[in-house]
C-alpha cells in the first residue's frame, strides 16, 4: 500500500512538472513580456534593461533551470507589473475563488445528484424527459452566454441583482447560478446512465427476489454501486474549483483567480501565469488522487487490484 | 372450494393459472397454468425464450415495471399478481426464494457475501447483531463454503463461480423459504462443478422439506432432479406430465424433439436428431400452434387455432391436436 501510494505521488509529481515546464516554453515562445509590459513606444534602451533585470536576455535552457531551481526552493518569481511575489498575488485571489465555487459545487451536488437518480427510478416519465432536456440545455449552452443572458434578465430588465463586481453576498448569486447549471446538467446526466447502467444490473433483481424492500434496494444496492462512476465527475469538478470559473470571473467582474489568469496571460506576466498553472495542476492532480483512493475505498474489486499492484 | 389445478394436484401449494405477461404490447406468456404441491420437484424446460424464466418471474412480480402481468399466482391462497409490494416482499425470500443463472453477476460486487446473506436473515427470520453472524456461518457450512467464518468477510469477486453459487444457496436458505426457484443454476458453471451444485440442491431440499422448481434447458439435470417435468415452448406449457412417463414417453412433437437430441445414456448409439428451425420471435408467432413450422408432424388441424392443454391420462397434460396414435414413438423415428 505504502509503495502504491508513493508510485502515485511520484506520478503526480511528475504531471506537474511536465505541466510547468510546457507553460514556461510556450509562454516565453509566444510574446515578449518586455515590449507588452512597457508599452510599445517604450525606447529600445529601456526594453533592454527590463530584459536585463528579469533575465530575459539568459539562453531559454538557463532560464528554465533558474526557475526551476527557485520552484525547488519555493519560489516562485515576482510580477513583472507590480514586483510582488507571485504566490502571494495569487493566494490572496483563492479564497475570492473559492467564494464562488465551492457554494456552486455544494449546489451542483445537491441539485444534480438527486435529479439524475430520480430521472433514472422514472424512466422515460414527464419528469424523466425534463430532466433529461433541461440537463442537455444546461451543458450545451456556454457558460459566457448563459452569464450574460442571466445579466441582462436579473440585472437588465427586472434590477434585482447586481451585474457585477464582489461588494456584498447578492453579488454572488448570479455568478454561482451560472456555474451550477453547467456543473449540475453534467452531473445529472451521469448519475442517471450510472444509475440505469447499475438497475439493470442482475444483482439488483437477487435484492428483490430476497424481499428488501424498492426502497432499500436503491439504497443499499443500486446506489453504492452507482457512485464509482459519479464520483468521477465529482472528482474533476473538485479539480477546477480553483480555476474553473475563468469565464465567469470574467463576465461578473469577480476579483478572483481566473480575472488575474486572463489579466496576466495578456500581460505576459510570466511569474504570476505560471504560480496559477503550477496551482491548478496540483489541485488537478490531487483531486485525481482522492478520486482513486475513493474509488478502492467505493469498489472492493479495485481495492485488491492495489493491493496486488503493491 | 378447488379449482381446476388444486384438483388435479393435491395439497397444492404455488398454483399458477391463466398467467399471461406482455411487453409493450407483444405477449411473451400465453396463460400459463401450473401448480407446485408442497415438497414437489418441479422441472420446466424448452429452449430460450420458451418463457419459463418469465413465468416466475412474473409470478413474484420481479419483471420491469413496463411487463404488464395478467392472470393469477396464488401462493396458498394469496394472490400475488398485483398485490402490494409488502406482500410481495415477505413472500421474495421468505416463502419463495429464487437463485440464478450467473452466480457471480447475480451478487452486488461491493457488499460482503456476510452482509448479503445477513440482509436476507434480518428481513425474513428477524435476526440481528451476533445472531446473524451465527446463523450466516452455519449456512455457509450447511451449503459446503469452506472456512466459514473468514469466508464471510469476502466479495464475491473472491469467490469461484461454483462458490458463489453456494453463496447464492445460502442466501436463499436464509429465509427458510417453502420453494426454491432455481432458473438455470449450473447453466454458467464448469460441467465438474454442476454436478456438486445439483447434488446440494437436492440434499437441502430434502432436508429442509422445500419445493423445488428448476428452469432448465438442460433435460439431463432434469432427469435428475425432478419429480414432474412441464414442457414449454413459445410461452405456453405443451406437455407436463410425471418425470419418468415424460421421459419414457414423451407425446409432445415437441417433447420427443428434445429428448431426441439429447444421446441416450446407455443402449445403442443412434443418431441425434435435432429439431430444424428456431423458436419463433414473440411479436410474430405463427397462426394455430405456435410449433408446427419446425414440426414433422404438421396437419392442416395444427394451422387454425393453438391448440388447448387437455388432459388426455390421468397426470398427463398435452396441447397437440394430434391424436396418441398418429403421434406415436414408431412413426416418429420413421419421419
Amino acid at each position: 500500500m505504502l509503495r502504491f501510494l508513493t508510485i502515485r505521488i511520484g506520478r503526480a509529481m511528475i504531471t506537474i512538472a511536465l505541466v510547468v515546464t510546457f507553460a514556461f516554453i510556450v509562454l516565453r515562445m509566444s510574446g515578449d513580456p518586455a515590449q507588452i509590459i512597457m508599452g510599445p513606444e517604450a525606447p529600445p534602451e529601456v526594453i533592454a534593461a527590463f530584459r536585463k533585470a528579469w533575465g530575459l536576455d539568459d539562453p531559454i535552457w538557463l532560464q528554465y533551470f533558474h526557475y526551476f531551481g527557485a520552484i525547488l526552493q519555493g519560489e516562485l518569481g515576482r510580477s513583472m507589473r507590480d514586483g510582488r511575489s507571485a504566490i502571494e498575488l495569487v493566494a490572496e485571489r483563492i479564497p475570492v475563488t473559492l467564494a464562488l465555487t465551492l457554494p456552486a459545487l455544494a449546489i451542483k451536488i445537491g441539485l444534480g445528484i438527486p435529479a439524475g437518480i430520480y430521472a433514472a427510478l422514472h424512466r422515460g416519465s414527464l419528469a424523466d424527459r425534463v430532466v433529461m432536456m433541461l440537463s442537455v440545455a444546461g451543458f450545451t449552452i456556454p457558460s459566457f452566454v448563459l452569464g450574460l443572458t442571466l445579466v441582462l434578465i436579473f440585472a437588465v430588465k427586472l434590477g434585482w441583482l447586481p451585474s457585477g463586481g464582489q461588494d456584498s453576498w447578492r453579488h454572488a448569486i448570479l455568478p454561482v447560478i451560472t456555474l451550477v447549471i453547467g456543473g449540475a446538467a453534467v452531473l445529472a446526466r451521469f448519475t442517471r446512465s450510472a444509475m440505469l447502467e447499475v438497475l439493470g444490473q442482475p444483482f439488483i433483481r437477487t435484492a428483490s427476489a430476497k424481499g428488501v424492500p424498492w426502497r432499500d434496494v436503491i439504497v443499499g444496492h443500486a446506489l453504492p454501486n452507482a457512485a464509482i462512476p459519479t464520483v468521477t465527475i465529482v472528482g474533476f469538478m473538485i479539480g477546477t474549483l480553483i480555476a474553473g470559473a475563468v469565464v465567469v470571473e470574467s463576465v461578473f467582474s469577480w476579483p478572483g483567480v481566473g480575472r488575474l489568469l486572463v489579466v496576466a496571460v495578456a500581460n505576459r506576466d510570466l511569474a504570476v501565469v505560471q504560480c496559477i498553472l503550477l496551482l491548478v495542476a496540483a489541485t488537478m492532480v490531487t483531486s485525481n488522487l482522492i478520486v482513486d483512493f475513493l474509488y478502492g475505498f467505493l469498489d472492493p474489486r479495485l481495492r485488491q487490484n492495489a493491493g496486488k499492484a503493491s | 372450494m378447488f379449482d381446476a389445478a388444486s384438483v388435479m394436484v393435491p395439497s397444492t401449494q404455488f398454483t399458477l393459472s391463466g398467467l399471461t405477461v406482455s411487453f409493450d404490447g407483444v405477449t411473451v406468456l400465453h396463460g400459463v397454468d401450473l401448480s407446485i404441491g408442497r415438497g414437489e420437484a418441479l422441472g420446466l424446460v424448452g429452449e430460450s425464450g420458451s418463457g419459463k424464466s418469465v413465468t416466475w418471474l412474473a409470478a413474484l412480480g420481479l419483471l420491469p415495471a413496463k411487463a404488464r402481468v395478467s392472470g393469477s399466482a396464488r401462493l396458498d391462497g394469496t394472490e400475488l399478481v398485483g398485490a402490494s409490494p409488502e406482500t410481495l416482499d415477505k413472500v421474495r425470500g421468505g416463502r419463495v426464494a429464487m437463485i440464478f443463472q450467473d452466480p457471480t453477476s447475480a451478487l452486488n460486487p461491493v457488499l460482503k457475501v456476510g452482509t448479503q446473506i445477513g440482509e436476507a436473515l434480518s428481513l425474513h427470520r428477524g435476526l440481528s447483531g451476533a445472531a446473524i453472524r451465527a446463523e450466516a456461518k452455519r449456512l455457509f457450512d450447511l451449503v459446503g463454503i469452506p472456512d466459514a467464518e473468514r469466508r464471510l468477510s469476502a466479495y464475491p469477486h473472491e469467490f469461484s463461480g461454483g462458490q458463489n453459487q453456494r453463496v447464492m444457496i445460502a442466501m436463499a436458505l436464509a429465509g427458510k423459504p417453502d420453494i426454491l426457484v432455481a432458473d438455470e443454476p449450473t447453466t454458467a458453471l464448469d460441467i465438474t462443478i454442476q454436478a456438486q451444485i445439483l447434488d446440494l440442491i437436492n440434499s437441502v431440499r430434502r432436508e429442509m422439506g422445500m419445493a423445488l422448481v428448476l428452469i432448465s434447458h438442460d433435460l439431463g439435470v432434469i432427469a435428475e432432479t425432478c419429480d414432474r417435468v412441464a414442457v414449454m415452448y413459445a410461452g405456453r406449457i405443451v406437455e407436463e406430465a410425471p418425470a419418468a412417463r415424460l421421459f419414457a414417453e414423451p407425446r409432445h412433437p415437441y417433447a420427443r424433439g428434445l429428448l431426441h437430441s439429447l444421446p441416450p445414456l446407455g443402449g445403442v448409439r443412434r443418431k441425434l436428431v435435432s429439431i430444424p428451425g428456431v423458436v419463433p420471435d414473440p411479436r410474430a408467432l405463427p397462426k394455430g400452434c405456435a410449433f408446427a413450422p419446425r414440426c414433422t408432424h404438421v396437419s392442416d388441424a395444427c394451422l387454425g387455432a393453438s391448440p388447448t392443454l387437455r388432459s388426455p391420462e390421468a397426470g398427463r397434460r398435452l396441447a397437440c391436436v394430434l391424436e396418441p396414435e398418429n403421434t406415436d414413438q414408431r412413426q416418429f423415428e420413421a419421419a
